[in-house]
Parts: C-alpha cells; structure tokens; sequence
C-alpha cells in the first residue's frame, strides 16, 4: 500500500483547508476516542477529561501539529515520527491497537465538519495517510 | 451479550429513523470496497468495480448495500438479541461465504464515518458511542457462528 501522488495532493489539499483548525478537529477526534473506546482513557488517567478540558486541548494541539509534521513529510514517514514512535514505545507505552481508534475517530470528525470534501476517493486517500502514520507510529516497538 | 441503554438505544434509533435506506442503499458498501480495495474479492461477479465512481455507481452494489443496510435495520429493532438476529447470516458469511469476520468491523466503521458525514453536528460523540456499540455487536453476532 503506497501513498500515490493522488492520495498525496488529495490529503495537502484538505489539510490546506483546514487551515489552523487542526487542533480544534485533533481535540474533537480525542474526546470522541475517549468516548468511544473507553479503554483509551487507561492512557490518561492523570487527565481531567471532562468535556472541554483544557489538557485534552492542550493534547489534541500536540497530535495535530504531529499531524501537520506527517503531511509535510508524506515521503519519509518513518523519519519525519521515529521520535514520537520512540516516545510511544519506550516511554509512554501505548498499545498501538490504540492509534487505530484515534485514526478512525479522526474520520469521523473531519466527516462530520467536511461532508461536502469526504466523498470516497478523498476518504480512501485519508484512510491511507492515517494507516502510514499509524505504521510509522509503531515503527519502534521492536 | 451486549447491553444497551435506554440511551443508547434512542440515539440509535432515532437517528436510524432519519435515514433513507433507498437513497443510501449503496454507500456504505461502496466505501468499503472503495477504500478497503481488497474487499473487492468477495464480489468477482459484480462487474465494473474499477474505479471509485465505477464503484459508487455499480448497480449490483447498490443491491446488495440495501440488503446490508435492511439488515442493520432489523438488527435496530432487536438490539437486545443481536446474536438472534444474525444466527443464520453467520452461518451463511462463514460457510458458504467465506468472509473474514475482520470484514464487518471495517463495514460498521464505514457506516459510522457515513453518518457522521450525513448528520454532522446531531453527531455528538455520546451518539457515535452507541453507535460504535452498535456496529461491535452486530460484528460480533455475525462472527458469533464460525468455526
């Protein structure tokens, strides 16, 4: 499963539009993870996760500018995260079952706030782009 | 067995009840075999499935996404006995079929990624939960008869 050129300048043209928006739809993406797959809340046990939380938003800035990082560098994945998969691995020690359900919930907000954009070769395109960061994201886990 | 709240099931149905089946009999069996290309295995006598409008707008798709979408609606009407429900499409999806059970998580997923492009902000993530709920247990019932 390669990243195409199509898939490519389909995801830079969304997250173009999405402009400085990310962390607003990182931060939705979480809640919805956390609401959805309970067990992810395991990881944020120090966490105040009621609704509006600032260190949920605060969280969601950091995976949205992790994300913003990814589409710069749809090249050379594995580079452009292997500090944030050190980090996942090593230190926080995230079953990575886990960056799939952040992935999916990702969907479904950027679904949820662009219908008109989220037609079946854009979601194909997304769908992609979410699977090689979740596989760049597990790179390290040996 | 799955139990859902009176709340859960609410914001299934309610929800259920807004969408029509005829019109978006197609989708969600479109997406899967648009954005899970290999899925496309399961229907070699389809015809035309080489490209994503090629997809979308296969006749045959849509005939078969509105028995999938029927299903889930009669899966609705009994979310206390899902397994009841699916007995016999488990049997059939595992024996005569072949289908990797994997399948139906993906499909459930792309249902709820449609709704969630249909019903935007009603969407809150407490109904996506139930939803997410929803589309785990009919997976489970549907894999419930494989051996």
């Amino acid at each position: 499963m390669v990243l195409s050129a199509a898939d490519r300048a389909a995801v830079r043209a969304l997250w173009r539009k999405l402009g400085s928006n990310v962390g607003i739809y990182a931060t939705e993406a979480l809640e919805r993870t956390f609401t959805a797959f309970p067990t992810t809340k395991t990881y944020f046990a120090h966490f105040d996760l009621s609704p509006g939380s600032a260190q949920v938003k605060a969280h969601g800035k950091k995976v949205a500018d992790a994300l913003t990082t990814a589409v710069a560098h749809m090249d050379d994945l594995p580079g452009a995260l292997s500090a944030l998969s050190d980090l996942h691995a090593h230190q926080l020690r995230v079953d990575p079952v886990n960056f799939k359900f952040l992935g999916h919930c990702l969907l479904v907000t950027l679904a949820r706030h662009y219908p008109g954009d989220f037609g079946p070769a854009m979601h194909a395109s997304l769908d992609k782009f979410l699977s090689h960061v979740i596989s760049a994201l597990a790179s390290s886990y040996g | 067995m799955v139990h859902f709240s009176a709340e859960e099931k609410t914001a299934v149905t309610s929800l259920w009840g807004k969408v029509n089946v005829e019109e978006a009999r197609g989708e969600a069996l479109g997406r899967l075999l648009v954005v899970y290309h290999w899925t496309q295995r399961f229907f070699d006598n389809f015809g035309n499935l080489s490209s994503a409008s090629a997809i979308m707008g296969n006749p045959k798709v849509k005939a078969h996404g509105k028995k999938v979408l029927t299903s889930f609606g009669d899966a609705i009407k009994n979310m206390d006995n899902l397994k009841g429900v699916f007995a016999k499409l488990s049997e059939l999806h595992c024996d005569k079929l072949h289908v990797d059970p994997e399948n139906f998580r993906l499909l459930g997923n792309v249902l709820v990624i449609i709704l969630a492009s249909h019903f935007g902000k009603e969407f809150t993530p407490g109904v996506q939960a139930a939803w997410q709920k929803l589309v785990a247990g009919v997976a489970t019932a549907l894999a419930h008869k494989y051996h």
